[in-house]
């Protein structure tokens, strides 16, 4: 297992190379000069050719990005250009609350929506059935926005029972940080629900018509069983892929849920940086997403194994 | 003979087509049969693809429910307990799948695949369960150390004795298998039928085998029943079957089974096409548009399953006037010409030859 997850790791490198250069190149694409808006409503040519000697602008595209790329191997991903932060340091204060948001939101997709497809799976063409797909479409149809902001009309305004927004430190106040975080979490979770109960469904719909499901019934097991420790755990495979591929999505939609609870994480960071034209927050940003998709991924192929014995010779 | 299994009038309908308007398509898949299986036999049912023995075997064990009809084990009607006692006598009732490769689940290992029968009926303690795995193992021909291994690691045959073992586990009285070793090579399929009758033997059992080889029910069984679309067409003792059968369906699969001899031809050509839509069964007597025998009677009144002594029982209306050809005498009739000179040879051999040379 130890070679295996080395092997995979060596192969990230290149993977990372590779959006490294792509994020680079596309944000030299973008149209709009952060020098001027750094200059100011003078723009005094002096200031300008200051700056641009100052950021490196001035030389060559290639030696920029090596200069961009040596200095983020060792820890430096540039300073932002609004606010003079240094952009680990940014992100080093925002992640953790994207990370808090991200991972309450999985949890409660994976609780809403393994066992819903399982159920619906199992009462296949009945009334529950019926109901899971119906809640399921809706929660796929609804954008996150309205409900976000509806869930904030009608649980903190109209029943005042949680925080409209905010944020609390994880490591403050716990429970506040899981209240405040709640209703966010919910509203960012819930159309990653409806994708992962519909794979979940499909996922069990067939194993549930493979032989040894037959097999297990003829032991005498009890229905819990067959159900959870057969079909489900065959089905995880699938379960799992797209858990990790709803993992994009999640940071996606955490950028939008961010705004509508003002939450001051990643998501907040990237959209400010990209309307302010901040190169570098931008493209550190990029460059740890992308990391941390690679690293997803990995879990991902260690879960494969784990769970499919059939992986672990190859 | 007393049975353990008493089956009656068991049915199985199948819906393979619901349009949204009209009557549903239906096919009788087990169309009122009714069996008896003696405690310690080794009882067989045979028929071709799609005649309906593995649903049969299915409705004995409640795998699949019945739509209609009893099995009877013990005082205890199968086809209508509650689904916890049902799951509770599952102990008894063990089944031996057809697929080796599909019917183990892959992400269990070997151990765990057979302690579990013995672990959802409270059999034993954690370290008697082990030790009995790691006996079954043995018994089975395979070692105490593959406990450890996945089921992709075996081969069919090994696969198909991890099965068995499997099915053991529980010690179970009544043993079915359907098509037991037909997804083997032919090779393996010997050791595996030799398993089975010792296993049989040693643990008492009784066995139900599903089977469309008759060279392998041939082997194993002591009673056979024949089944053609849904039905039970003839049920004799194996050997009465295999010499003389009565029923003209019955000639017909005995006179498929191969000859193993250089230009040995059957005396009467086998019955040729399909067996009619199930969908569809053509009324009277359900063989009869591809029976060589078939009367008005035949085509127009559908025949009983009657005694036909000796403890058999024929679903025909001619079952008394027939004189069909069983198996009989293996070896086919050599010419004049050829005995004279397998004569001629076997004189050389002995050396007692006159040459006419002689004089």
């Amino acid at each position: 297992m130890l070679a295996f997850i080395g092997r995979r790791l060596l192969i990230a490198i290149p993977t990372i190379i590779l959006i490294s250069i792509f994020v680079f190149t596309l944000q030299k694409l973008l149209p709009g000069d952060p020098i001027l808006v750094m200059a100011g409503e003078e723009r005094d040519p002096e200031v300008i050719a200051f700056l641009r000697e100052k950021y490196r602008l001035n030389d060559p595209v290639i030696v920029q990005y090596f200069a961009w790329i040596g200095a983020a191997l060792q820890g430096d991903l540039g300073i932002s250009l609004r606010t003079n932060q240094p952009v680990l340091e940014l992100i080093a204060e925002k992640l953790p609350v994207t990370i808090q948001l991200a991972t309450m939101a999985l949890v409660i997709a994976m609780v809403i929506g393994i066992p819903a497809g399982v159920l619906s799976a199992y009462k296949k063409g009945t009334w529950i059935d019926w109901v899971a797909n119906v809640v399921a479409l809706s929660g796929l149809s609804v954008p996150n926005f309205w409900l976000g902001i509806m869930m904030i009309l009608l649980v903190s305004v109209q029943l005042g029972w949680l925080p409209a927004s905010g944020y609390q430190p994880f490591s403050d106040d716990p429970l506040q940080s899981i209240k405040t975080m709640l209703m966010p979490a919910f509203v960012l979770g819930t159309a990653i629900a409806a994708t992962l109960m519909r794979h979940t469904r499909s996922a069990m719909l067939s194993v549930l018509k493979s032989d040894y499901i037959r097999t297990a019934r003829a032991k005498g097991l009890s229905e819990r069983i067959v159900l959870v420790k057969h079909a489900l755990r065959n089905a995880l495979v699938p379960i799992v892929t797209v858990t990790t591929l709803l993992f994009g999505e999640l940071l996606a939609g955490a950028v939008l849920t961010e705004q509508i609870f003002t939450i001051p994480g990643f998501g907040k960071l990237v959209v400010d940086a990209v309307f302010n034209r901040d190169y570098a927050v931008v493209q550190g940003i990029v460059l740890c997403t992308g990391v941390a998709f690679i690293f997803m991924n990995l879990l991902a192929d260690v879960a494969y194994r784990v769970l499919n014995p059939r992986m672990r010779d190859q | 003979m007393s049975a353990i299994l008493s089956v009656r009038d068991l049915r199985k309908e199948f819906v393979t087509a619901r349009p949204l308007f009209g009557t549903p398509t239906v096919v009788r898949a087990v169309d009122g049969v009714s069996l008896e299986v003696a405690q310690g036999e080794t009882f067989a049912i045979v028929g071709e693809s799609g005649c309906g023995k593995s649903t049969l075997a299915r409705l004995l064990l409640r795998l699949i429910e019945p739509t209609e009809g009893e099995v009877w084990y013990h005082g205890e009607d199968l086809a209508h307990l509650p689904p916890e006692r049902m799951r509770a006598l599952r102990r008894d009732l063990q089944f031996i799948f057809q697929d080796p490769f599909s019917s183990l689940n892959p992400r269990m290992t070997v151990g765990a695949l057979i302690e579990e029968p013995m672990r959802a009926h409270g059999i034993g303690t954690a370290s008697d369960r082990r030790a009995r795995v790691a006996d079954l193992l043995t018994r089975v021909g395979l070692t105490p150390a593959h406990a450890d291994r996945y089921p992709h690691e075996f081969s069919g045959g090994q696969r198909q004795r991890i099965g068995i073992a499997r099915a053991l586990a529980s010690g179970p009285t009544v043993l079915i298998g359907d098509e037991p070793v037909s997804a083997l090579d032919v090779s393996i399929q010997a050791q595996v039928v030799n398993l089975l009758e010792d296993l049989k033997d040693e643990f008492g059992l009784t066995l139900i085998v599903i089977a469309h080889d008759l060279a392998v029910i041939r082997h194993m069984a002591d009673r056979v029943a024949v089944m053609y679309l849904g039905e039970i067409v003839e049920t004799a003792p194996a050997d009465a079957l295999f010499e003389a059968p009565k029923h003209p369906y019955s000639e017909t699969l005995l006179a498929a089974i191969p000859v193993a001899d250089f230009g040995a031809r059957r005396a009467r050509p086998l019955v040729e096409g399909d067996p009619p839509n199930p969908i569809d069964p053509p009324p009277g007597c359900r063989f009869h548009p591809r029976c060589p025998y078939a009367q008005d009677r035949c085509r127009a009144e559908r025949p009983a399953l009657s005694p036909a002594g000796e403890g058999r029982a024929v679903a025909c209306h001619r079952a008394a006037e027939l004189d069909l050809t069983g198996l009989g005498d293996p070896t086919p009739k050599r010419s004049a010409d050829a005995e004279r000179r397998f004569d001629l040879y076997a004189r050389a051999l002995a050396g007692a030859v006159p040459t006419n040379n002689d004089s």
